[in-house]
């Protein structure tokens, strides 16, 4: 079965070039009217993307006519299979400009990816008195794996705070850089895109900061990488995580990229099949980098899928995804902010602020504010996002999260801001 | 959506019954919906055979389903013996809710029901099985 690549249909009037509304012709989910029976206006891409025809197509495909296990058969099938999984790789690489592709992992997803360097990385170099810092913006899984790692090793986990505006204070970046009894910190832990406000943070620059002070630098790209164009040698970063279902991709796939020599140097994460060379009864010797990190047969067909997801995304093109969702960012936050009662998060500039509105309504609890939404066909996140210390600096329990993607447009802006009028009707908040 | 928001729903989020915090107390319970963060405490006055509830309050930020829930649970509770209070079904107070609640929002309506149970019982106790199509994030 040969599987098409769609090429979304341009349209001028946006600066992204590009007709969100066109787009969802290619994602089947948006075939089923909602419960309600309306027309479904899919705004949680931040927790997790819809899939296109293409990906579903290829990922049959691959079960249907070419799967076998990888790296294993002497036979044409397995060669075959290797080959796309393989292939699937080289499009990671190259989406992310790494500058090869076997410093790509394949793990299940960015908090994986995370936990790898935490358990493999910084086991080996994370001790007692050292410092490790991450900021009050991260998800939990830029926050847990380091909290378990300095309690279990004895080293201290450090917050950058933010800003009232939701941005990284830098000024407490810088500090805590500075050394401490002439010990630098061992490891800088950021997100590209903060999941729960849309803060876009400027990681080339505080990559660059964290180096200077004789710190690594892991980026949690799991919220950017889907949306706009990452580069980890323009980042100059160590790490970087993102997962394949944020980025049209299936569930179950994610990558984890690491420079080259650190992963040579790193002891393995999880050990067993394919992770070896020679295994006797005495001990074992690692594979080469990348498949020293990846035990077990992985997540073939979803790797397959990931590479489809990757194409789609290259045929439009990061830049013009990124312009499409700054665009509707601007017009949302527009709109939203001429609503009486309604407060948004994080920074007005969208320069700063990914296709991510994180906002609060008067009177109206978050989790209401969702449910009313979804009987207007629209669906969107209410509740901490998995970043519970974002809610603790703001002193509110929970935000209503809508997140843009290439298959949104203006009609889904347009949704939006009369649910909002919706939802306040109903608590009669109205003003 | 007028089926969930009914009137008397939004009454109760409004201008709940039962709101605040007894001092002193015999028995006291806090606890929280791990979906939405939303925390909710109890305090409870026994009577002198310290077998049944003399008076109740809660106390907390949450949603109108979380909180009308807690309102008119607490309504019902007075002189209601403990050993009652143990065998109650969460199912009543579902029912007496009577609007329809999605599995999403299962543990908004029952966070009252688990918080008195941690009242009664001295400790927390799991989700009732009712709120487990659910899990935490």
């Amino acid at each position: 079965m040969a599987v098409q690549q769609a090429i979304p249909k341009a349209r001028a009037e946006i600066p992204g070039g590009f007709s969100g509304s066109a787009v969802r012709a290619d994602f089947p989910i948006f075939e089923t009217p909602t419960g309600t029976g309306k027309r479904l206006v899919y705004l949680d891409a931040a927790a997790s993307s819809p899939k296109p025809r293409v990906v579903i197509d290829t990922m049959a495909d691959a079960y249907a006519h070419h799967y076998a296990n990888v790296h294993r058969g002497i036979y044409e099938l397995s060669e075959d299979a290797t080959a796309r999984f393989e292939g699937a790789r080289r499009k990671l690489a190259a989406f992310i400009n790494a500058p090869s592709e076997r410093e790509c992992v394949f793990v299940r997803n960015a908090t994986e990816a995370i936990n790898l360097v935490a358990y493999s990385w910084g086991r080996t170099n994370v001790g007692e008195g050292d410092r490790v810092i991450t900021t009050q913006l991260e998800h939990h899984a830029n926050i847990v794996p380091w909290q378990q790692l300095c309690a279990e090793v004895g080293a201290t986990l450090e917050y950058v705070a933010i800003t009232d505006d939701g941005q990284l204070d830098r000024d407490d970046l810088v500090a805590k850089l500075e050394p401490r009894d002439g010990r630098p910190p061992r490891l800088l832990a950021i997100a590209h895109v903060s999941n729960a406000l849309g803060t876009i943070n400027p990681v080339t620059e505080l990559a660059g900061l964290a180096h200077d002070a004789g710190a690594l630098v892991l980026v949690d790209a799991a919220q950017s990488a889907p949306h706009m164009p990452v580069d980890v040698q323009a980042f100059g970063c160590d790490f970087l995580a993102l997962s394949g279902h944020k980025m049209l991709g299936p569930s179950g796939i994610g990558a984890l990229w690491a420079r080259r020599d650190l992963l040579e140097e790193m002891p393995p994460f999880l050990t067993g099949g394919s992770m070896i060379i020679r295994v006797t009864l005495e001990g074992a010797e690692w594979n080469e980098v990348p498949y020293k990190f990846e035990a077990g047969t992985p997540a073939i067909v979803e790797a397959i899928g990931l590479g489809a997801a990757i194409d789609y995304l290259t045929a439009i093109g990061m830049d013009r995804v990124r312009e499409h969702e700054k665009y509707l960012f601007e017009r949302a936050w527009a709109a939203l902010s001429q609503i009486p009662g309604v407060r948004l998060l994080g920074p007005a500039d969208s320069q700063a602020h990914a296709g991510v509105i994180s906002m609060l309504l008067d009177g109206v609890h978050p989790h209401d504010v969702a449910t009313i939404f979804d009987h207007e066909g629209v669906a969107v996140r209410a509740g901490h996002h998995c970043a519970m210390p974002v809610m603790l600096r703001y002193d509110i329990p929970a935000t209503t999260r809508a997140s843009f993607y290439v298959y949104n447009d203006l009609d889904d802006v347009e949704a939006l801001t009369s649910a909002v009028g919706a939802a306040q009707r109903v608590f009669g908040v109205s003003q | 959506m007028d089926n969930l928001y009914r009137d008397f729903i939004l009454e109760h989020y409004r201008t709940p019954h039962n709101k605040g915090h007894l001092d002193p107390h015999d028995l006291e319970f806090a606890d929280s919906n791990p979906t939405c963060g939303d925390e909710m405490s109890m305090t409870i006055q026994l009577d002198d055979s310290r077998e049944h509830i003399a008076d109740v309050a809660f106390d907390g930020r949450g949603c109108a389903i979380s909180q009308a829930s807690a309102s008119i649970l607490t309504d019902d509770l007075r002189g209601k013996s403990l050993d009652a209070i143990k065998a109650m079904d969460p199912k009543e107070l579902l029912d007496e809710l009577g609007v329809p609640i999605g599995p999403a929002r299962l543990k908004c309506a029952l966070l009252s029901y688990k918080v008195l149970q941690g009242a009664v019982r001295g400790s927390e106790v799991a989700w009732p099985k009712e709120a487990e199509a659910v899990a935490g994030a």
